[in-house]
């Protein structure tokens, strides 16, 4: 048979495999608003329930009167901690190692935290009964501030006090105060104290990464259907990892796991608000056990705002030091953590403080030490890896911001300071002082692009001819230059140092090639946006010769999906994309086999060439894939079975480091705090190159994500604890008209132990746009005096700045 | 509880009656009453356009709208845009200028791009960004969805130039 | 958020209106476009067992533009506004304020009578119409009675309106000069952090007649007489301006909210209404 094809360059471009701008498979069904959210689901009978939460921030119940809200027509349940409690259900493991209220027990400890769950016929019903529930609380003193909370007599979780009145032991070790959760650190103390008490020059300075929320469209929901005939429970929810929850929901309610169908149907956006559990998760479930019904529960924006899944809250204190020409010598970095009133945390559970010690960011630093303190205040839980691995943001704003301090305190351009430390090409594979192994990395490469890319010295040129005018009254607004050169680690990871709960975090895909030559590919992850039905299949249709037309990518169904740890901290393409690599090569190894067959020659003497195997020196002799899909299904070969699947589970050897080179150019008008984006330009290296187009579509969102991190987005509280920001009005999402358009570049530098050589790009841009726009604001004002100050740079804050340096007098 | 009202609607070109409690905000009678789950609920306060209908020729936020206010109009939804064999220029040209990727702002969001298209056929991309300014997407950075609408405007142009 | 239950009226005329208003006393309130209203109930912050849509009473839509004045109707959107290029001709500032004003969406169901009723000060009609000496017309049982923009504003979401009256129109005669709405704010959609209105008039190269007022920048709308005083007369140069100012921030006394402390909000105030004086004075 002779293929329809012959020309090399078509047979390429018709696979659709990597590399190509390949046009998203999902979209069809988005843009006819077919998609399949959670709140999509309807089941015969369905009924709802909703929460009533606390409108303090510490108090203790004294009690709880349902009998009101049960006399309501259309209310069926009405659930508090003491019905959980029987089940062992009022509370619950957190993904940190600590434990969660699931109902208030007792007491809350955050204004918005749950109390009771209202069962009802219609989310009409449950929203009036919620207001019949009679709760009485008695207030109690309210700790919104960690450093206060470290010295208070006031006792947060009674769990944190051993019976002689001294702190108990926490999940990370002993705990240095009754509000302390842990101390975690990384490095060498000793010897960073030393080199830093005897440098030449060290650069101080303290930081707070303020508390913001990952904020997705979609809000957190599931809809949870108990068949007490079968035995068989079905949840359906906004879930991120959902093997991980069959898990734990499996451990928590004593459901045999293969009893349990967990589904992540289409996800409105995660941005790692999705991937722990929440109590709604939990209520749904018991109250579908208890009614026999489905229960639907849909958190709204306040909810979600207030109650699930904060990000960041980091109070970094930094000393670096360095040769008076700017080589730096050590690191040294403390964090006060503040985690709310519960330890939430989405990271790898031996990482506390997730990958924070990839603070020594891109830069050769011989001796560094990290220390971080959780500590338990009167906020909502949480400390999720919001568009970032773990903690990823926190370790390259501190880096990047310490780099731009000690360029200030040196008088050196923030840019050479930079070149003049980073880790070299062929320091690759690095060992860096914090314990991480940097796999590759081209950095010098990328700095120069970028700076040449954006005319750096002619911009420097314009900034300081700016400066002169100001000072002369030609102009009110400052020019700043921001800049950030950022190292991810992402891909969580190996097996060996990364598990959550214990569940490792490999992952997985499984293909079964049909007789016609399509295919379908499952695998343990879930996408929320990042197109992986598109993008796997072009990882797929490069390693088995298949049109990435042919093949269907699906995820989310933990029936059917192999097991999997689940999408979030860029670890889909690292570790389910070399798993679906490895897959793909096993399907090749047994398909090299039934082509030699059917070519009548050795296994040896046939080759792969894009959609075929070749005999070696004949490329008119050939069997296509699709020929070979069929006879490895219709034609008896002696020696190999039937059939053409491949299922693989990818333990990743190392992490995937991508980085990028991100220049801001931005104009701030002093007498208002206005900041006006004139520029951004965004270099990555995420290795292989999959999708580009996908690729910059990824990078477009991290950046404005990261935008509203720097310039406004945050999650506040008052003295009392009352969450300030708790709707869209002030919490800060930017519209298409405060977005500026992004210039993005790339480099490539291959993962040297990725099967495809891949690193994973969507988290980089938040990553690295966070302290470029940060270091934009602060570079604007560096002429006058500024060292540092905080973020959210938002109208006020910046105008404080100048006002503080004396710009307004 | 109130009475129930009888109210009435056109929905994507097809007559709905039904009884239904005055509280009940027309996102959840699209979505939950009539099944028509394109328009999402987002924000609840009317600040970010996922549950965007057009009602009487007017882009508007049916989470901030009860059915009983529009009893006796026409509402367009994002189904009532194109058919899988016929699609609008604007659900061709998100697909192909990659203008979605978690895919829950887009229906409100092509609902209004084509409110949009008909006040102004040729915007420029500050009316465009304008424009589109009750519409919020977390996924995108808005950079493609722009491009986007310079892309169906064009299109539609053109088709309208053709039929001249 | 689910609002609690309510009755919902749809009256089509006036007496309709006023007769509900009568039986449920401050029980019952009318809503425009319900774009203040719906959230609030839905975060049951606004309880609401009446609610009366104002939608299908006649008469309440017009534009009316005569030689000297300009009649408003309480349903008149800001989409209307921003779309009628005749009101645009002889009053552009309408048009300045209303686009920014909200986001388009919000912008085709918010009205002018809800903008100007409802006793927002993060609302931007109230200050627009104090500066341009606006008049409201109220219908209440007893009757239409007028009362000037200027005095309707008494504290947050407290105005000279009875709970049995209902705003019917605004009216304000033609304005004069050079215009300028400026508003700073966070975002689209958001209320201002600060905002001035300005009409001003020149003769000569002096400023004859000016008027100003501030949004969001006290508990009610302020217009500031005295701003105004210290500009009449001069030649709109710096010391006129800072006189201007310095009168303004005696007259506004912001709070600290989210957007920022006291003293920026004064600082933004001042800055935000030189180059609202500035800007209407280049096109006067």
């Amino acid at each position: 048979m002779k293929d329809e094809v012959d020309n090399r360059e078509d047979r390429v471009a018709n696979l659709k495999g990597m590399g190509c701008s390949r046009k998203r498979v999902e979209d069809a069904r988005f843009t006819q608003g077919k998609g399949n959210y959670v709140d999509d689901v309807k089941l015969d009978g369905m009924i709802f329930g909703d929460f009533v939460r606390s409108p303090y921030a510490h108090a203790r119940i004294k009690s709880i009167d349902t009998s009101a809200a049960m006399a309501l027509p259309g209310v069926i349940a009405v659930l508090t901690a003491a019905d959980l409690e029987p089940l062992g259900l009022h509370w619950m493991p957190t993904l940190a190692g600590d434990k969660q209220m699931v109902l208030a027990d007792g007491k809350v400890l955050f204004q918005g935290q749950e109390v009771a769950f209202v069962v009802a016929e219609d989310r009409f019903i449950a929203a009036d009964g919620i207001e019949l529930v009679e709760v009485e609380y008695e207030e109690l003193p309210v700790l919104v501030n960690p450093f206060e909370a470290l010295k208070s007599d006031v006792v947060l979780r009674e769990d944190t006090v051993g019976e002689d009145g001294s702190p108990t032991d926490g999940a990370h070790g002993p705990r240095k105060h009754h509000n302390h959760i842990f101390t975690w650190d990384a490095g060498d103390k000793e010897p960073t104290e030393e080199v830093i008490a005897n440098a030449e020059v060290v650069a101080e300075e303290s930081m707070y990464y303020h508390r913001t929320h990952p904020c997705p469209l979609e809000t957190c929901g599931s809809v949870a259907s108990m068949d007490k005939v079968n035995g068989k429970l079905t949840l359906w929810g906004t879930f991120q990892a959902p093997h991980a929850i069959r898990t734990i929901v499996s451990l928590i309610s004593g459901i045999e796991e293969h009893n349990i169908r967990v589904i992540s149907p289409d996800i409105g956006g995660g941005f790692g608000n999705k991937v722990g559990a929440y109590p709604g998760y939990v209520c749904s479930v018991v109250a579908s056990i208890v009614t026999g019904k489905p229960v639907k529960w849909i958190e709204d924006r306040m909810d979600n705002l207030m109650t699930t899944a904060f990000a960041r809250d980091y109070h970094m204190t930094g000393k670096i030091s360095a040769t008076k020409e700017g080589k730096i010598t050590g690191l040294h970095c403390h964090v006060t953590a503040d985690h709310g009133g519960f330890d939430a945390c989405a990271d790898p559970t031996k990482f506390p403080a997730g990958f924070m010690n990839i603070c020594t960011g891109s830069y050769d630093i011989p001796t560094a030490y990290l220390e971080v303190d959780g500590v338990y205040t009167n906020k909502a839980p949480g400390g999720v890896s919001y568009r970032c691995s773990f903690r990823v943001t926190e370790a390259v704003y501190f880096i990047e911001r310490m780099i731009e301090v000690l360029a200030i305190k040196l008088n050196m351009d923030a840019a050479e300071l930079r070149s003049l430390n980073f880790i070299k090409k062929e320091q690759f594979p690095y060992t860096a002082a914090l314990g991480w192994e940097y796999d590759s990395g081209d950095y010098q490469t990328a700095w120069d692009k970028a700076l040449k890319t954006v005319d750096y010295e002619g911009l420097r040129a314009e900034q300081a001819q700016r400066v002169e005018d100001f000072k002369a009254g030609k102009t009110r607004k400052l020019m700043g230059i921001g800049l950030s050169f950022f190292t991810e680690i992402v891909g969580a990871g190996p097996v060996k140092n990364c598990d959550i709960l214990g569940l490792g975090m490999f992952d997985s895909c499984e293909i079964r090639i049909h007789p016609t030559g399509s295919a379908i590919a499952r695998l343990g992850t879930i996408s929320q946006g990042q197109g992986h039905a598109t993008t796997f299949a072009q990882i797929l249709a490069t390693e088995i010769g298949l049109s990435a037309d042919s093949i269907t990518i699906e995820e989310g169904d933990t029936d059917t999906a192999p097991y999997g740890l689940g999408t979030y901290g860029s670890r889909s393409t690292p570790v389910a994309g070399a798993a679906t690599a490895m897959a793909g090569r096993k399907i090749r190894a047994k398909a090299q086999m039934i082509a030699a067959y059917l070519l009548e020659v050795h296994d040896d003497d046939v080759e792969f060439d894009v959609d075929r195997f070749v005999v070696k020196g004949a490329p008119e002799k050939f069997k296509t894939m699709k020929e070979i899909a069929f006879a490895a299904y219709n034609q008896a070969i002696p020696g190999i079975e039937p059939g053409l699947e491949a299922v693989s589970y990818y333990d990743p050897p190392n992490m995937t480091y991508p980085f990028g080179a991100y220049v801001c150019v931005m104009d701030i008008d002093v007498d208002t705090g206005v900041p006006e984006i004139r520029r951004f330009y965004a270099l990555d290296d995420c290795g292989t190159r999959i999708n580009p187009m996908i690729i910059e579509g990824q990078i477009h969102g991290g950046l404005t994500e990261a935008l509203a991190v720097a310039l406004g987005q945050e999650i506040a509280y008052d003295d009392m604890g009352n969450c300030k920001t708790g709707t869209l009005m002030d919490f800060f999402l930017p519209t298409a008209w405060e977005v500026p358009n992004y210039e993005t570049d790339y480099t490539v530098t291959p993962s040297p132990h990725h099967p495809i050589g891949a690193k994973g790009v969507g988290e980089s841009p938040h990553v690295g746009g966070v302290p470029c726009f940060s270091n934009a604001v602060q570079d604007a004002f560096r002429a006058f005096g500024n060292t540092h100050t905080n973020m959210p740079h938002d109208h006020w804050r910046i105008w404080k700045t100048a006002n503080e340096l004396g710009l307004h007098d | 509880m109130s009475d129930k009202m009888h109210i009435k609607l056109n929905v994507n070109g097809k007559d709905e009656e039904f009884l239904a409690e005055p509280r009940e905000l027309l996102i959840y009678t699209l979505r939950e009453r009539l099944n028509i789950t394109g328009p999402h609920i987002g924000c609840e306060t009317s600040h970010c356009g996922a549950c965007t209908v057009t009602i009487d020729g007017k882009s508007v936020k049916s989470c901030t709208v009860f059915a009983a206010q529009a009893s006796g109009k026409s509402v367009t939804t994002i189904e009532g845009l194109g058919d899988p064999d016929s699609l609008h220029p604007l659900q061709e040209a998100f697909k192909e200028h990659h203008g979605l990727q978690c895919g829950y702002c887009t229906p409100g969001m092509i609902t209004r791009a084509t409110k949009l298209l008909e006040e102004n056929p040729t915007p420029t991309e500050e009316e465009i960004r304008f424009g589109m300014a009750g519409n919020i997407c977390r996924c995108t950075g808005y950079q493609n969805i722009v491009k986007s609408i310079q892309a169906a405007a064009t299109e539609m142009n053109a088709a309208k130039e053709a039929a001249e | 958020m689910i609002p609690a239950a309510f009755e919902y009226y749809r009256p089509t005329d006036m007496a309709g209106v006023l007769a509900i208003l009568e039986e449920h006393g401050d029980d019952a309130r009318v809503m425009a476009g319900g774009h203040s209203l719906i959230p609030m109930m839905k975060l049951r912050m606004a309880d609401v067992p009446h609610l009366i849509d104002l939608q299908d009473v006649g008469g309440l839509s017009d534009i009316e533009i005569g030689s000297d004045s300009i009649r408003i109707g309480a349903l008149v959107t800001q989409a209307d506004i921003i779309d009628n290029a005749e009101l645009t001709k002889v009053a552009p500032i309408l048009r300045e304020a209303a686009l920014q004003i909200a986001d388009p969406q919000v912008r085709y169901m918010g009205t002018v009578g809800g903008n100007v009723a409802n006793g927002d000060p993060g609302n931007d009609m109230p200050g627009l119409m104090q500066c341009l000496d606006a008049t409201f017309t109220l219908v209440g049982p007893d009757g239409e009675r007028d009362v000037a923009a200027r005095d309707f504003y008494e504290a947050a979401y407290m105005t000279e309106r009875e709970d049995d009256e209902v705003l019917v129109a605004v009216s304000f005669a033609v304005p004069r000069g050079g215009y300028c709405y400026e508003k700073q704010k966070r975002k689209i959609g958001d209320y201002a952090t600060a905002a001035a209105a300005i009409q001003i008039e020149k003769d000569g190269g002096t400023c004859s007649a000016v008027s100003v007022a501030m949004t969001n920048l006290s508990d009610t709308p302020i217009y500031s007489e005295a701003a105004g005083a210290a500009l009449v007369g001069t030649a709109v140069d710096d010391a006129a301006l800072k006189a201007a100012v310095a009168a303004m921030l005696e007259d506004i006394d912001p709070s600290e909210d989210n957007k920022g402390p006291v003293a920026f909000k004064k600082h933004v105030a001042g800055v935000i209404l030189r180059r609202a004086i500035e800007s209407a004075w280049a096109r006067a």
